[in-house]
Protein backbone atom coordinates (compact mmCIF):
# COMPACT_ATOMS: atom_id res chain seq x y z
CA UNK A 1 0.00 0.00 0.00
CA UNK A 2 1.63 3.64 -0.75
CA UNK A 3 2.32 5.42 2.23
CA UNK A 4 0.75 8.48 2.69
CA UNK A 5 2.60 10.87 5.19
CA UNK A 6 1.52 14.41 6.17
CA UNK A 7 2.95 16.98 8.05
CA UNK A 8 1.05 19.71 9.70
CA UNK A 9 3.72 22.31 10.69
CA UNK A 10 4.56 25.75 11.23
CA UNK A 11 8.39 26.83 10.03
CA UNK A 12 9.56 27.95 13.25
CA UNK A 13 8.51 25.35 15.30
CA UNK A 14 11.10 23.43 17.24
CA UNK A 15 9.11 20.69 17.71
CA UNK A 16 8.01 20.72 14.05
CA UNK A 17 11.65 21.12 12.89
CA UNK A 18 12.10 17.66 15.20
CA UNK A 19 9.78 15.46 12.63
CA UNK A 20 10.83 17.63 9.43
CA UNK A 21 14.68 15.99 10.00
CA UNK A 22 13.18 12.45 11.37
CA UNK A 23 11.79 12.18 8.01
CA UNK A 24 14.84 13.21 6.12
CA UNK A 25 16.69 11.31 8.00
CA UNK A 26 14.07 7.83 6.75
CA UNK A 27 14.13 9.61 3.05
CA UNK A 28 10.03 9.36 3.77
CA UNK A 29 8.24 11.54 1.28
CA UNK A 30 5.48 13.47 2.70
CA UNK A 31 3.57 16.54 2.65
CA UNK A 32 4.27 19.45 4.57
CA UNK A 33 1.66 21.84 5.32
CA UNK A 34 2.16 25.19 6.68
CA UNK A 35 -0.45 26.22 9.38
CA UNK A 36 -1.48 29.71 9.83
CA UNK A 37 -1.90 29.65 13.83
CA UNK A 38 -4.20 32.32 14.30
CA UNK A 39 -6.34 30.84 11.47
CA UNK A 40 -5.85 26.83 12.26
CA UNK A 41 -7.13 24.88 9.70
CA UNK A 42 -10.21 22.15 10.25
CA UNK A 43 -7.59 19.36 9.66
CA UNK A 44 -5.37 20.37 11.95
CA UNK A 45 -8.33 21.38 14.74
CA UNK A 46 -9.86 17.68 13.54
CA UNK A 47 -6.37 15.47 13.67
CA UNK A 48 -5.29 16.96 16.92
CA UNK A 49 -8.59 17.89 18.95
CA UNK A 50 -7.29 18.21 22.64
CA UNK A 51 -4.37 20.57 21.69
CA UNK A 52 -4.84 22.05 18.59
CA UNK A 53 -1.20 22.16 18.23
CA UNK A 54 1.57 21.71 15.78
CA UNK A 55 3.25 19.61 14.84
CA UNK A 56 0.94 16.58 14.06
CA UNK A 57 2.08 13.81 11.68
CA UNK A 58 -0.60 11.98 10.06
CA UNK A 59 0.18 8.72 8.49
CA UNK A 60 -2.39 7.13 6.06
CA UNK A 61 -5.56 9.20 7.61
CA UNK A 62 -4.08 8.65 11.29
CA UNK A 63 -2.70 11.46 13.31
CA UNK A 64 0.58 10.90 15.72
CA UNK A 65 0.34 14.28 17.81
CA UNK A 66 3.44 15.42 20.14
CA UNK A 67 7.13 15.95 18.53
CA UNK A 68 8.91 13.12 20.64
CA UNK A 69 6.23 10.83 20.42
CA UNK A 70 6.47 11.14 16.48
CA UNK A 71 10.07 10.73 16.24
CA UNK A 72 9.64 7.68 17.81
CA UNK A 73 7.08 6.42 15.95
CA UNK A 74 8.93 7.03 12.81
CA UNK A 75 11.71 5.43 14.35
CA UNK A 76 9.63 2.25 14.82
CA UNK A 77 7.88 2.50 11.58
CA UNK A 78 10.50 3.11 9.33
CA UNK A 79 13.56 0.74 11.23
CA UNK A 80 15.44 -0.46 8.23
CA UNK A 81 17.33 2.75 7.89
CA UNK A 82 18.76 5.21 9.96
CA UNK A 83 18.35 3.91 13.47
CA UNK A 84 17.92 6.95 15.87
CA UNK A 85 16.99 5.62 19.06
CA UNK A 86 19.28 2.69 20.77
CA UNK A 87 18.57 -0.90 20.62
CA UNK A 88 19.62 -1.38 24.67
CA UNK A 89 17.18 -0.36 26.98
CA UNK A 90 19.10 1.39 29.75
CA UNK A 91 20.90 3.12 26.93
CA UNK A 92 16.91 4.20 25.72
CA UNK A 93 15.93 5.37 29.12
CA UNK A 94 19.25 7.83 28.88
CA UNK A 95 18.04 9.44 26.00
CA UNK A 96 14.55 9.64 26.81
CA UNK A 97 16.08 11.51 30.42
CA UNK A 98 17.83 13.61 27.89
CA UNK A 99 14.71 14.45 25.82
CA UNK A 100 12.86 14.75 28.76
CA UNK A 101 15.32 17.60 30.38
CA UNK A 102 15.45 19.62 26.64
CA UNK A 103 11.52 19.72 27.03
CA UNK A 104 11.38 20.20 30.83
CA UNK A 105 14.26 22.65 31.28
CA UNK A 106 15.97 24.26 28.29
CA UNK A 107 12.89 25.06 26.19
CA UNK A 108 11.28 27.29 29.17
CA UNK A 109 14.03 28.75 29.85
CA UNK A 110 14.84 29.56 26.65
CA UNK A 111 11.38 30.87 26.39
CA UNK A 112 11.67 33.20 29.07
CA UNK A 113 15.00 34.39 27.97
CA UNK A 114 13.00 35.77 25.09
CA UNK A 115 9.79 36.55 26.61
CA UNK A 116 10.83 38.51 29.33
CA UNK A 117 13.14 41.47 30.48
CA UNK A 118 14.83 43.24 33.65
CA UNK A 119 15.72 40.92 36.71
CA UNK A 120 13.05 38.04 35.51
CA UNK A 121 15.14 37.47 31.80
CA UNK A 122 18.89 37.84 34.57
CA UNK A 123 17.51 34.80 36.01
CA UNK A 124 16.15 33.18 32.93
CA UNK A 125 19.25 33.59 31.09
CA UNK A 126 21.33 32.35 33.95
CA UNK A 127 19.31 29.60 34.33
CA UNK A 128 19.29 28.67 30.44
CA UNK A 129 23.01 28.56 30.56
CA UNK A 130 23.45 26.75 33.37
CA UNK A 131 21.05 24.16 31.50
CA UNK A 132 22.97 24.40 28.41
CA UNK A 133 26.55 23.53 30.70
CA UNK A 134 24.85 20.50 31.36
CA UNK A 135 23.69 19.48 28.29
CA UNK A 136 27.17 20.36 26.94
CA UNK A 137 28.92 18.15 29.84
CA UNK A 138 26.60 14.88 28.69
CA UNK A 139 27.56 15.73 24.67
CA UNK A 140 31.49 15.40 26.30
CA UNK A 141 33.83 14.96 23.27
CA UNK A 142 31.29 13.08 21.36
CA UNK A 143 30.60 14.15 17.96
CA UNK A 144 27.00 13.49 18.39
CA UNK A 145 24.63 12.84 21.57
CA UNK A 146 24.03 9.38 19.93
CA UNK A 147 27.69 9.24 20.11
CA UNK A 148 29.30 8.20 16.66
CA UNK A 149 26.16 8.72 14.86
CA UNK A 150 23.33 11.00 15.02
CA UNK A 151 20.26 9.79 17.18
CA UNK A 152 17.35 10.81 19.06
CA UNK A 153 18.65 13.27 21.47
CA UNK A 154 20.62 15.52 18.53
CA UNK A 155 16.87 15.09 16.67
CA UNK A 156 15.45 16.63 20.16
CA UNK A 157 17.98 19.29 20.87
CA UNK A 158 19.21 20.42 17.13
CA UNK A 159 16.28 22.69 16.30
CA UNK A 160 17.30 25.29 19.11
CA UNK A 161 20.27 25.85 16.96
CA UNK A 162 18.06 27.37 14.85
CA UNK A 163 16.62 29.87 17.65
CA UNK A 164 20.36 30.57 19.37
CA UNK A 165 21.20 33.80 17.82
CA UNK A 166 17.17 34.81 18.88
CA UNK A 167 18.34 34.07 22.77
CA UNK A 168 21.68 36.03 22.50
CA UNK A 169 20.72 38.94 20.96
CA UNK A 170 17.11 38.65 22.95
CA UNK A 171 19.28 38.17 26.43
CA UNK A 172 22.80 39.83 25.39
CA UNK A 173 25.59 37.01 25.72
CA UNK A 174 27.23 34.40 22.93
CA UNK A 175 26.68 30.81 23.95
CA UNK A 176 29.70 30.19 21.53
CA UNK A 177 31.57 31.49 24.43
CA UNK A 178 29.68 29.78 27.20
CA UNK A 179 29.12 26.53 25.65
CA UNK A 180 31.94 26.20 22.56
CA UNK A 181 31.24 22.84 22.37
CA UNK A 182 27.56 22.79 21.73
CA UNK A 183 28.41 25.26 18.70
CA UNK A 184 31.00 22.94 17.46
CA UNK A 185 28.00 19.99 17.87
CA UNK A 186 25.73 22.18 15.95
CA UNK A 187 27.67 23.15 13.01
CA UNK A 188 28.47 19.65 12.64
CA UNK A 189 24.55 18.33 12.71
CA UNK A 190 24.19 21.43 10.08
CA UNK A 191 26.45 19.43 7.90
CA UNK A 192 23.41 16.68 7.04
CA UNK A 193 21.27 17.49 4.39
CA UNK A 194 18.61 16.19 6.77
CA UNK A 195 19.29 19.32 9.59
CA UNK A 196 20.56 21.88 7.20
CA UNK A 197 16.93 21.47 5.27
CA UNK A 198 14.50 21.40 8.29
CA UNK A 199 15.92 24.12 10.27
CA UNK A 200 15.41 27.81 9.55
CA UNK A 201 17.67 30.78 9.09
CA UNK A 202 18.57 32.06 12.45
CA UNK A 203 17.89 35.95 10.99
CA UNK A 204 14.61 35.00 9.96
CA UNK A 205 13.56 33.60 13.05
CA UNK A 206 15.47 36.23 15.04
CA UNK A 207 12.71 38.42 12.86
CA UNK A 208 9.54 36.46 13.43
CA UNK A 209 10.31 36.59 17.34
CA UNK A 210 10.69 40.65 17.22
CA UNK A 211 7.10 40.50 15.12
CA UNK A 212 5.95 38.47 18.12
CA UNK A 213 6.98 40.70 21.13
CA UNK A 214 5.35 43.62 19.25
CA UNK A 215 2.22 41.91 18.93
CA UNK A 216 2.15 41.02 22.77
CA UNK A 217 3.48 44.21 23.77
CA UNK A 218 7.09 42.63 25.29
CA UNK A 219 9.81 45.31 24.81
CA UNK B 1 19.37 -11.32 38.13
CA UNK B 2 20.38 -8.16 39.09
CA UNK B 3 19.19 -5.80 42.21
CA UNK B 4 16.53 -3.75 41.96
CA UNK B 5 15.72 -1.00 44.31
CA UNK B 6 13.35 1.76 44.48
CA UNK B 7 13.95 5.22 46.26
CA UNK B 8 10.47 6.68 46.50
CA UNK B 9 8.01 8.57 48.58
CA UNK B 10 5.11 6.96 50.40
CA UNK B 11 2.37 9.79 49.43
CA UNK B 12 4.07 9.90 45.52
CA UNK B 13 1.89 9.05 42.83
CA UNK B 14 4.87 9.41 40.75
CA UNK B 15 6.86 6.53 42.85
CA UNK B 16 3.74 4.70 43.10
CA UNK B 17 3.46 4.11 39.50
CA UNK B 18 6.72 2.01 39.45
CA UNK B 19 5.60 -0.07 42.22
CA UNK B 20 2.17 -1.13 40.50
CA UNK B 21 4.46 -1.58 37.24
CA UNK B 22 6.84 -3.58 39.10
CA UNK B 23 4.47 -6.14 41.14
CA UNK B 24 2.49 -6.43 37.55
CA UNK B 25 5.46 -8.24 36.19
CA UNK B 26 6.09 -10.27 39.73
CA UNK B 27 9.90 -7.93 39.82
CA UNK B 28 11.49 -8.31 43.39
CA UNK B 29 12.45 -5.20 44.51
CA UNK B 30 14.22 -3.02 47.55
CA UNK B 31 12.13 -0.38 48.37
CA UNK B 32 13.43 2.87 50.34
CA UNK B 33 12.06 5.46 51.75
CA UNK B 34 13.30 9.03 50.91
CA UNK B 35 12.94 12.35 53.09
CA UNK B 36 12.56 14.99 50.91
CA UNK B 37 13.32 17.58 53.11
CA UNK B 38 16.57 15.63 53.62
CA UNK B 39 17.66 13.79 50.83
CA UNK B 40 19.81 11.07 51.23
CA UNK B 41 23.63 10.92 49.75
CA UNK B 42 21.67 8.18 47.61
CA UNK B 43 19.59 9.81 45.90
CA UNK B 44 21.86 12.98 45.35
CA UNK B 45 24.04 10.52 43.34
CA UNK B 46 21.92 8.79 41.76
CA UNK B 47 19.32 11.98 40.57
CA UNK B 48 22.29 14.66 40.60
CA UNK B 49 20.20 16.55 38.12
CA UNK B 50 16.73 16.73 39.37
CA UNK B 51 17.26 15.04 43.17
CA UNK B 52 14.00 13.84 42.84
CA UNK B 53 12.29 10.43 43.56
CA UNK B 54 11.63 8.02 42.12
CA UNK B 55 14.72 6.13 40.99
CA UNK B 56 14.89 3.42 40.14
CA UNK B 57 18.33 0.91 40.15
CA UNK B 58 18.86 -1.95 38.57
CA UNK B 59 22.14 -3.41 38.52
CA UNK B 60 23.39 -0.19 40.19
CA UNK B 61 22.48 1.77 37.07
CA UNK B 62 19.94 4.76 37.95
CA UNK B 63 16.83 5.62 36.09
CA UNK B 64 14.99 8.72 36.29
CA UNK B 65 11.61 10.08 35.96
CA UNK B 66 8.59 7.60 36.39
CA UNK B 67 7.58 7.57 32.78
CA UNK B 68 11.35 7.04 31.47
CA UNK B 69 11.33 4.35 34.06
CA UNK B 70 8.11 2.57 33.47
CA UNK B 71 9.25 1.96 29.59
CA UNK B 72 12.53 0.72 30.90
CA UNK B 73 10.95 -2.03 33.23
CA UNK B 74 8.40 -2.65 30.09
CA UNK B 75 11.31 -3.05 27.83
CA UNK B 76 13.58 -5.21 30.03
CA UNK B 77 10.79 -7.84 32.03
CA UNK B 78 8.00 -8.11 28.35
CA UNK B 79 5.63 -10.03 30.69
CA UNK B 80 2.62 -8.45 31.15
CA UNK B 81 3.34 -5.49 28.70
CA UNK B 82 2.10 -1.77 29.65
CA UNK B 83 2.09 -0.26 26.36
CA UNK B 84 0.23 -1.91 23.04
CA UNK B 85 2.63 -4.10 20.41
CA UNK B 86 1.37 -1.96 17.60
CA UNK B 87 3.25 1.50 16.99
CA UNK B 88 0.29 3.33 16.29
CA UNK B 89 -1.34 2.10 19.44
CA UNK B 90 1.53 2.89 21.16
CA UNK B 91 2.09 6.42 20.20
CA UNK B 92 -1.50 7.24 21.06
CA UNK B 93 -1.00 5.64 24.42
CA UNK B 94 2.12 7.59 24.60
CA UNK B 95 0.12 10.59 24.12
CA UNK B 96 -2.01 10.15 27.16
CA UNK B 97 0.94 9.43 29.21
CA UNK B 98 2.38 12.75 28.48
CA UNK B 99 -0.91 14.04 28.58
CA UNK B 100 -1.59 12.43 32.01
CA UNK B 101 1.87 13.88 33.00
CA UNK B 102 1.53 17.93 32.19
CA UNK B 103 -1.67 17.47 33.95
CA UNK B 104 0.23 15.86 37.24
CA UNK B 105 1.24 19.69 37.82
CA UNK B 106 -2.18 20.49 38.42
CA UNK B 107 -1.99 18.70 41.95
CA UNK B 108 0.62 20.80 42.69
CA UNK B 109 -0.90 24.15 41.56
CA UNK B 110 -4.43 23.04 43.53
CA UNK B 111 -2.58 21.98 46.93
CA UNK B 112 -0.06 24.98 46.56
CA UNK B 113 -3.14 27.61 45.22
CA UNK B 114 -4.95 29.93 47.43
CA UNK B 115 -8.00 32.41 46.04
CA UNK B 116 -7.91 33.03 42.30
CA UNK B 117 -4.78 30.94 42.09
CA UNK B 118 -6.91 28.39 43.31
CA UNK B 119 -9.73 29.32 41.30
CA UNK B 120 -8.03 28.80 38.04
CA UNK B 121 -6.44 25.89 39.33
CA UNK B 122 -10.00 24.09 39.79
CA UNK B 123 -10.80 25.26 36.29
CA UNK B 124 -7.76 23.69 34.93
CA UNK B 125 -8.67 20.47 36.79
CA UNK B 126 -12.44 20.37 34.88
CA UNK B 127 -10.68 21.08 31.29
CA UNK B 128 -8.31 17.98 31.93
CA UNK B 129 -11.83 16.00 33.26
CA UNK B 130 -13.11 16.99 30.16
CA UNK B 131 -10.81 15.89 28.13
CA UNK B 132 -10.81 12.58 29.81
CA UNK B 133 -14.29 11.91 29.52
CA UNK B 134 -14.96 13.28 26.01
CA UNK B 135 -11.43 11.82 24.22
CA UNK B 136 -9.39 9.38 26.67
CA UNK B 137 -11.62 7.36 27.70
CA UNK B 138 -13.82 6.91 24.06
CA UNK B 139 -14.09 3.57 23.24
CA UNK B 140 -12.20 2.49 26.77
CA UNK B 141 -14.44 -0.50 28.60
CA UNK B 142 -12.68 -1.39 31.48
CA UNK B 143 -9.31 0.03 31.66
CA UNK B 144 -7.08 1.97 28.86
CA UNK B 145 -5.49 -1.29 28.52
CA UNK B 146 -8.35 -3.18 27.57
CA UNK B 147 -9.12 -5.61 30.46
CA UNK B 148 -5.68 -5.20 31.86
CA UNK B 149 -4.08 -2.37 33.26
CA UNK B 150 -1.26 -0.63 31.28
CA UNK B 151 0.65 2.28 31.23
CA UNK B 152 -2.30 4.66 30.36
CA UNK B 153 -4.10 3.78 33.29
CA UNK B 154 -1.32 3.72 36.07
CA UNK B 155 -0.50 7.74 34.30
CA UNK B 156 -3.92 8.68 35.05
CA UNK B 157 -3.62 7.08 38.60
CA UNK B 158 -3.24 10.35 40.06
CA UNK B 159 -7.17 11.36 38.97
CA UNK B 160 -8.53 8.04 41.03
CA UNK B 161 -6.81 8.36 44.13
CA UNK B 162 -5.29 11.99 45.24
CA UNK B 163 -7.82 14.24 43.68
CA UNK B 164 -10.04 12.72 46.06
CA UNK B 165 -7.49 13.32 49.04
CA UNK B 166 -6.89 16.85 47.44
CA UNK B 167 -10.58 17.76 48.12
CA UNK B 168 -11.16 16.16 51.15
CA UNK B 169 -7.89 18.40 52.28
CA UNK B 170 -9.02 21.52 50.56
CA UNK B 171 -12.48 21.57 51.41
CA UNK B 172 -13.32 21.39 47.44
CA UNK B 173 -15.39 19.48 45.51
CA UNK B 174 -14.20 18.87 41.70
CA UNK B 175 -14.77 15.66 40.85
CA UNK B 176 -18.44 15.34 40.41
CA UNK B 177 -19.01 11.60 39.69
CA UNK B 178 -23.00 12.10 37.56
CA UNK B 179 -20.65 14.70 35.19
CA UNK B 180 -18.17 12.61 34.52
CA UNK B 181 -19.57 9.04 34.38
CA UNK B 182 -16.74 7.59 32.11
CA UNK B 183 -14.13 9.02 34.33
CA UNK B 184 -16.03 7.47 37.42
CA UNK B 185 -16.58 4.20 35.74
CA UNK B 186 -12.69 3.37 34.76
CA UNK B 187 -11.90 5.12 38.75
CA UNK B 188 -14.16 2.17 40.25
CA UNK B 189 -12.70 -0.36 38.05
CA UNK B 190 -8.42 1.20 38.75
CA UNK B 191 -9.00 1.44 42.08
CA UNK B 192 -10.40 -2.13 42.42
CA UNK B 193 -7.80 -3.78 40.26
CA UNK B 194 -5.99 -6.17 42.82
CA UNK B 195 -2.49 -4.65 42.36
CA UNK B 196 -3.50 -1.09 42.66
CA UNK B 197 -6.33 -1.78 45.68
CA UNK B 198 -3.45 -3.59 48.38
CA UNK B 199 -0.82 -0.71 46.90
CA UNK B 200 -2.20 2.98 47.59
CA UNK B 201 -1.28 5.52 50.32
CA UNK B 202 -3.90 5.53 53.18
CA UNK B 203 -5.99 8.53 52.43
CA UNK B 204 -6.51 9.39 55.95
CA UNK B 205 -3.10 9.69 56.49
CA UNK B 206 -1.98 11.65 53.83
CA UNK B 207 -4.83 13.98 53.83
CA UNK B 208 -3.43 14.59 57.51
CA UNK B 209 -0.03 14.88 56.19
CA UNK B 210 -1.01 17.22 53.64
CA UNK B 211 -3.14 19.58 55.88
CA UNK B 212 -0.83 20.31 57.98
CA UNK B 213 1.55 21.14 55.31
CA UNK B 214 -0.45 23.52 53.90
CA UNK B 215 -1.04 25.17 56.61
CA UNK B 216 2.62 25.65 56.95
CA UNK B 217 2.94 26.51 53.46
CA UNK B 218 0.27 29.10 54.13
CA UNK B 219 1.60 30.55 57.18
CA UNK B 220 4.75 30.95 55.59
CA UNK B 221 3.56 32.74 52.88
CA UNK B 222 1.37 35.22 55.13
CA UNK B 223 4.78 35.72 57.51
Amino acid sequence: MAEEVVLLDFWPSLFGMRSRIALAEKGIKYEYKEEDLRNKSALLLQMNPVHKKIPVLIHNGKPVCESLIQVQYIDEVWHDKAPLLPSDPYQKATVRFWADYIDKKIYDLGSRVWKTKGEEQATAKKEFIESLKLIEKELGDKPYFGGESFGYVDVAFIPFYSWFYDYEKCGNFSIEAECPKLIAWAKRCMQKESVAKSLPDQQKVYDFILQMKKHFGIE
Amino acid sequence: MAVVKLLGTWFSPYGHRVIWALKLKGILYEYIEEDVRNKSPSLLQYNPIHKQVPVLVHGGKPICESTVILQYIDEIWPQNPLLPADPYDRAVALFWIKFADDKGLLMSKLYRGNGEEQQAAVKEWLEMLEVMEEHALIGVKKFFGGDEINMVDIAFSFVAHWLGILEDVLGLEIFKPHKFPRVSSWIQNFKSSPIIKDNLPDADKMSTFLKRGREMMLTSKSN
